[in-house]
């Protein structure tokens, strides 16, 4: 499955827009590491719709609006995205702090929503756990404790670190602490309103999840009372990565 | 113009578990403070009060001191209490606060206020130093480092107009909101206490702290000597660009010293307790010196492949080399900071007679040593 490689300006930001696959249109927002390529998840998904993966304006190739200030400002330009993109029914899929945006985006209008699907998702504190602090992690420590298979750990920790990927790295870190850095990875005002969020709420976690630990769960449980639960286990931060399979027959199910 | 020597002190727990320091990887932020004895600190707070109130009498012409957080590299989260101190027990040594950290601070108009109170009890020898903080205390603070630049220029306008503009006026600006400000009291100095900035090497600090409506003093603190002579170089040039000589009471140095009898003696005694500075109270990994925004990205590329050299230890041999630390017997002192006077004409020189474990008996000597066979030398240079 080939996915057209563009770039479309959304509120004055030149956005990095991969596109693949027909039918409903699926919108996945990626967390802190980004989303530089294409993975076998997402070309999965796009045997069933039509896959959207953006990078965030601050993000990889995207660029970095003077108006990026914190996750509000991500959340209306993603809606603006939508309207502007003409995309109806779509399936929301968000990890990490893309859950987080996929939430303030929804409490705000779900008009152009199916479906929500969050997956290891940032954005709400809970009382018996705290969000690891990557910021004071080397990027060695971060590959560790992001995934649960060595394997996949090791494939990563030997991939060349060209200048380009340092820069993307700073770029990528210094977007997420623009957003995430105080209040840490949540917004204290979201829990109050996620009572407004009216389609289907899909909560995805990886049992074995070392960056935001699977008892969140928990807490999201609290606001969306009718959710399906879905704990993958022998996984970490990233099912979408760590278990492709198993996370697409997840988002497809009814 | 003679140069302006300066004693500047850290206040470190000296009394630290080093190996404990070690085990942790860093003294700072997450060391448990269990490791803090209320009754050495309190040893260790007036023993350093002491000793700068000595430096009034050996002749400095200003004491200095620091803000530092939750670390055993200094103890001092608040020099305001310490210059506070040392505005009652002295009478004519100038008081520098180097500096106070803007941006960790919630409120800006509280620096304003507290610096303004001792320059007045102090009858005007009060000199404000600002910086933004060291990485770590981003960290410890919650502060967003992405912020650090902006709230520390945004807090510096507001506390200059604080302290000039008559009050009462409103402030409004995207980081701090003041419905009246309308300071009491006001500034002894006129216009305000000197501003001085405290740096580790930065172009846009230059620019800023350089520019003719500013004109303020700037201090290369804890680099190797050619680090030093190439951002005070630039802080010249860059005055040259805006149409003006600078004066040399616009530039310092900050190291640490140690004056022996003779140089052999000198380094044998400094050795354990500056290496302890350097390699257990200094350190802190790469990510919590520089979290991201608190430095250019450009920047943070050069310290990520200088990495190796600026995290490793430095022994004692390889400092005094590099500049990082001058110490010998008083010949080979003076005749070092000849030289770099020469090369660098600062009009400024902070050195710190007290570093990470350095004991009261030591740092006295070595006081005593450098105001009576170091200082009349350095009088007669500028």
């Amino acid at each position: 499955m080939t996915f057209k490689d563009e770039f479309v300006e959304v509120d004055g930001c030149r956005t990095h827009l991969r596109r693949g696959g027909e039918g409903k249109p699926l919108l996945y927002l990626h967390g802190a590491s980004g989303a530089p390529v294409i993975q076998p998840f997402m070309e999965k998904l796009a045997e069933r719709f039509d896959v959207l993966v953006p990078e965030h304006p601050g993000y990889g190739q995207s660029g970095e609006p003077e108006w990026l200030e914190n996750i509000h400002d991500v959340a209306y330009f993603y809606l603006d995205f939508l309207k502007q993109l003409n995309l109806k029914e779509v399936l929301l899929v968000g990890t990490s702090m893309g859950g987080w945006i996929a939430m303030e985006m929804a409490v705000r209008d779900c008009s152009r929503l199916s479906q929500l699907v969050l997956v290891g998702s940032a954005g709400i504190k809970s009382p018996d756990a705290e969000v690891a602090d990557t910021f004071l992690m080397s990027p060695e420590e971060a590959i560790r404790a992001l995934y649960h298979d060595a394997k996949i750990v090791d494939t990563l920790l030997a991939l060349p670190v060209t200048p380009e990927v340092v820069d993307m790295q700073l770029k990528n870190r210094h977007t997420t602490a623009r957003l995430a850095w105080e209040p840490r990875f949540h917004d204290p005002h979201l829990p109050k309103w996620l009572h407004r969020i009216n389609v289907p709420v899909k909560i995805v976690w990886g049992e074995q999840d070392r960056i935001i630990p699977v008892s969140f769960v928990d807490e999201y449980k609290k606001h969306f009372p009718k959710a399906q639960i879905h704990i993958v286990k022998g996984c970490g931060h990233l099912p979408p990565v760590e278990k492709p399979d198993e996370f697409v027959a997840i988002v497809c199910n009814k | 113009m003679t140069i302006q020597i300066v004693l500047f002190h850290l206040m470190p727990y000296a009394d630290l578990d080093l190996e404990a320091g070690r085990k942790n990887g860093t003294v700072w932020v997450k060391l448990p403070n269990k490791h803090f004895d209320p009754e050495k600190g309190h040893r260790l707070y007036n023993r350093f009060l002491d000793e700068l109130e000595y430096g009034e009498k050996l002749g400095f012409d200003v004491i200095a001191v620091n803000e530092h957080h939750q670390t055993a590299y200094g103890l001092m989260p608040s020099p305001i209490v310490t210059a506070s101190a040392l505005s009652r027990k002295t009478t004519k040594v100038k008081i520098a606060i180097l500096g106070s950290a803007l941006p960790l601070r919630s409120h800006p108009l509280t620096v304003a206020e507290e610096h303004a109170m001792i320059d007045v009890i102090s009858g005007g020898r009060l000199i404000s130093g600002f910086v933004r903080g060291i990485g770590a205390e981003y960290h410890t603070f919650g502060v967003n480092p992405t912020f650090s630049h902006d709230r520390f220029h945004e807090a510096h306008d507001l506390i200059v107009r604080a302290w000039t503009e008559p009050g009462p006026f409103s402030f409004r600006g995207r980081h701090y909101e003041v419905k009246y400000v309308n300071l009491w009291p006001r500034p002894y100095q006129k216009p305000h206490p000197p501003i001085w900035i405290p740096s580790q090497g930065s172009k846009e600090t230059i620019d800023w702290a350089s520019h003719p409506d500013r004109r303020y003093t700037y201090l290369q603190t804890f680099s190797p000597a050619k680090v030093v002579a190439r951002y005070l170089k630039m802080y010249r040039d860059t005055c040259q660009g805006y149409g003006y000589s600078a004066k040399d009471s616009q530039l310092g140095w900050a190291v640490p010293v140690f004056v022996g009898a003779d140089d052999e003696s000198a380094r044998r005694a400094a050795k354990p307790h500056f290496e302890a500075f350097r390699n257990v109270f200094v350190k802190m990994p790469l990510e919590m010196l520089l979290p991201p925004g608190y430095t250019s990205r450009e920047s943070m590329k050069n310290v990520i492949k200088a990495k190796a050299q600026m995290f490793g230890d430095v022994s004692i041999e390889q400092a005094i080399e590099l500049g990082l630390f001058v110490c010998g017997g008083p010949e080979t002192v003076l005749r070092s900071f000849e030289a770099h006077f020469k090369e660098m004409r600062f009009g400024n020189l902070l050195v710190m007679c007290q570093f990470g474990t350095l004991p009261a008996d030591l740092t006295r000597a070595n006081m005593e040593r450098f105001a009576r066979d170091v200082m009349p030398g350095l009088r007669a240079l500028g």
